[in-house]
């Protein structure tokens, strides 16, 4: 898949960076502004599709390849699983409880601060590597459909 | 009022949906009923003259630690739009996979008609 | 309660997120370990058989947060499908050799079990709605794994039906929270025996016996399901005929109808007269069938529509204020044979799925005199078939019988009539695949075939010894009022149900 011209390719490799900025913000404010794991984590996507429709499909696989895409999405998942499941620590009563914020002191900072939230905020992040790797696998794996079907068109029987 | 034009706008997906031949279009009917039923989740919880549920330093009673009783009584409710959300994101994977598997039954019959692929009869 | 409810979901779901990480070369690892979360899920439904609990996630009490509810109805079917799963993972561990990419065949296995966990045990609405959506998800890619072009066909057609039946429940459930104002169920059904059933609520009521129904696949609308299930691989259709159609379809209509909304005379009406024709219609398209799978599809349908007119027929008489008692043999009947089908109807579908390992084909009248080179496979196919049938000392025998007291006692006496034609006609079908696949003589190009033994004959060898043992289920009186009798009282007790949660510490 051909990348487009060359004013796109410069002013995307200076966009994505800030694409990418956003997303996590977007993330990591998520207990205080709305947003939270899924919006950021579309807008984190969205940086590297951005990449792979102004470089080309082979350079964004180069950037970020269907493996480590995969493995990222299996780590957030794993990420959230594991922030839900150390409630148990605190008895059997306690699957995800917010622990960070009812049982630890230094945990539960002041109101509308960052850390204020608990363990909402690690949700959120562990959402949003989960969210963003999913999407640019989707959108990355349907692109390889459309352009390997076009050339073996005439085999499929 | 409003309600029942949401309603309509469900019966226009199902009818897409159910009628159409070609499996693109099969599909978009299906997320325009799931467009429809999101709108109709987020009108549930409207209350005329309310504002957005954000709090910000404002709605906050720092005194207290407690949000203040006029943002209660005055806010939108936050409930459906959580609902909302979760709905988005499920019929974000249920759209990816029915894409998936149009392309490649395209690839194997070489048509979007499902008249044409009737393989299976009786 | 011994075992904490979250549980029986984050085992599954904590699963099947790590098999991705396995590649291909180290498919021996990945199948291990799904089968060691399916073992350690039958060893926490066996634990908690005959408990009762309130779990709250997160301790948030119960109209802010999210609670699991683990009572009579729930064990019944956590119990059902962690049997039926258990026994389905061995047999794909054979079975599933043929395909590439086995890891990610175990890691949606794995979310269609969470899916069906999440359903049975969830205690809000809306929660109920996630997980159905999970199970439904990952058993629409599970049907068209094979990729090739008539399972790519029903994958289709099925996703589009479920989607259209998801939406549906999705609107229903939009209805109850605008006239309810709360998603937890039992707080809904408080709300709806204070305030009555207004306009909006009933037409929620319709939506959801549209919904839940579709996803059942009772008669109007069973479009999908003798596509979907033959073309799936064996372990996979005897996962989805075995308890999918049961925990998204039947348990999810059954809790909204009895516990949430309350059964009444048209409700109980609408439920026996759905049940009937799905017996009746499956039974007569079953007969002409030539596809092994197809055929036990079509069974399928007519087996739960004897499920679903057992419980409508407890509910009417409840609903009428007539003899407790027959109310109470209506429904046992109904739930038995619901565990009775799920264990027998997957041991039909594994076997099935082993006849076509070893020739290669589906229709029956290219099969003949495979008694003699696939032994394992006729024995726990005759005994399955027996019990289907309702030969007198396996299983289903008892669940018909208890029916069929019911409805006469009850002074249904056409209903009667109608349980021992449709139980002539499923004598009629499973006869006719007896004759054609293991009598007979063998063709010459299927002489060479051989049994496979391994992880697939004990699957089978397994579910089979429960199909024999399930009538002493009902026979041995300490083992039904540990495992049955909770079940008929969480139904019969219907609106019950939200005082008892509420009061739950």
């Amino acid at each position: 898949m051909k990348g487009m011209t060359i004013i796109v390719k410069s002013v995307s490799s200076w966009v994505k960076m800030l694409v990418l900025l956003f997303g996590i913000y977007i993330t990591i404010f998520g207990h205080l502004t709305p947003g939270g794991g899924f919006a950021g984590g579309v807008i984190l996507a969205c940086s590297y599709i951005l990449l792979m429709l102004a470089f080309g499909r082979e350079y964004a696989e180069e950037n970020l390849s269907l493996c480590v895409a995969s493995k990222l999405d299996c780590v957030g998942a794993l990420l959230f699983a594991a922030v839900a499941l150390c409630g148990f620590i605190y008895g059997a009563a306690g699957f995800f409880l917010n622990f960070v914020h009812q049982k630890w002191q230094a945990g539960q900072g002041s109101a509308l601060k960052l850390v204020s939230g608990g363990t909402i905020p690690l949700s959120n992040i562990a959402i949003c590597l989960k969210v963003g790797a999913s999407l640019f696998m989707i959108v990355l794996i349907l692109s390889v459909f459309r352009a390997d079907s076009s050339s073996g068109k005439e085999e499929v029987s | 009022m409003l309600y029942a034009m949401c309603f309509f706008l469900f019966v226009i997906g199902l009818y897409c949906a159910l009628v159409k031949k070609n499996m693109v279009k099969i599909v978009i009917g299906i997320m325009i009923m799931e467009y429809s039923v999101n709108l109709f989740l987020v009108m549930l919880g409207y209350r005329a003259g309310g504002v957005a549920p954000i709090v910000g330093k404002d709605e906050f009673d720092a005194v207290s630690g407690m949000v203040k009783s006029s943002f209660v009584n005055s806010s939108v409710d936050p409930l459906p739009q959580a609902l909302v959300l979760t709905a988005i994101v499920i019929s974000l994977g249920s759209l990816a996979l029915m894409i998936s598997i149009c392309i490649r039954t395209y690839e194997k019959y070489g048509t979007f008609d499902i008249t044409q692929i009737r393989r299976l009869k009786g | 309660m011994s075992v904490p409810l979250p549980v029986f979901v984050a085992i599954p779901l904590v699963t099947a997120f790590l098999l991705p990480l396995f590649s291909e070369k180290r498919r021996f690892g990945a199948t291990l370990l799904a089968n060691i979360a399916t073992g350690a899920l039958l060893v926490g439904a066996i634990a908690s058989i005959g408990q009762s609990g309130v779990y709250r996630v997160g301790k948030w009490p119960i109209p802010l947060g999210i609670n699991l509810v683990l009572d009579g109805f729930s064990g019944l079917l956590i119990l059902t499908v962690s049997v039926v799963s258990f026994a389905a993972m061995l047999f794909s561990a054979d079975y599933m050799e043929r395909y590439t990419a086995k890891p990610k065949y175990l890691s949606l296995f794995l979310l269609m079990v969470t899916g069906m966990n999440g359903v049975v045990l969830s205690g809000d609405i809306f929660n109920l709605f996630v997980f159905l959506e999970i199970a439904s998800i990952a058993s629409y890619a599970l049907v068209g794994f094979g990729c090739g072009h008539e399972e790519l066909e029903a994958s289709f057609k099925y996703m589009v039906l479920g989607s259209i039946a998801s939406m549906f429940i999705l609107f229903g459930i939009g209805l109850v929270y605008g006239n309810t104002g709360s998603l937890n169920m039992a707080y809904i059904s408080q709300a709806i025996a204070g305030r009555g059933l207004n306009r909006g609520l009933l037409f929620a009521l319709g939506l959801f016996v549209a919904g839940f129904g579709l996803k059942a696949a009772l008669v109007p609308f069973h479009a999908w399901l003798p596509d979907a299930h033959p073309s799936a691989p064996a372990p996979i259709s005897a996962m989805l005929s075995g308890v999918l159609i049961k925990a998204l379809g039947v348990y999810a209509l059954i809790r909204v109808v009895f516990n949430v909304f309350g059964i009444t005379i048209q409700l109980g009406w609408v439920l026996l007269i759905l049940g009937v024709l799905s017996m009746v219609a499956g039974g007569f398209l079953a007969i002409g069938q030539l596809d092994i799978k197809r055929l036990m599809a079509y069974s399928s349908i007519s087996q739960l529509g004897y499920v679903v007119m057992g419980i409508g027929l407890g509910g009417l008489i409840i609903a009428e204020g007539g003899n407790p008692a027959w109310a109470k043999l209506a429904i046992l009947g109904g739930l038995f044979h619901l565990i009775n089908h799920a264990v027998y109807k997957s041991l039909l579908f594994l076997t099935s799925g082993s006849v076509e390992f070893s020739t290669g084909t589906r229709r029956m009248d290219q099969m003949g005199g495979l008694s003699k080179v696939l032994p394992i496979t006729r024995a726990t196919c005759t005994i399955a078939s027996a019990s289907i049938a309702g030969v007198p000392p396996f299983s289903g025998f008892w669940s018909k019988l208890i029916l069929l007291i019911a409805a006469v006692q009850a002074g249904f006496v056409w209903l009667g009539a109608i349980i021992v034609f449709v139980a002539v006609l499923t004598l009629i079908m499973y006869l006719k695949v007896q004759r054609y696949v293991f009598l007979g003589e063998l063709p010459e190009n299927l002489q060479g075939v051989e049994e496979k033994r391994g992880s697939m004959t004990f699957a089978m060898v397994l579910l089979a010894y429960f199909c024999v043992l399930m009538g002493l289920l009902l026979l041995v009186p300490g083992l039904k009022a540990t495992v049955l009798d909770p079940a008929v009282d969480v139904l019969v007790g219907g609106l019950s149900y939200s005082s008892r949660i509420i009061a739950m510490p």
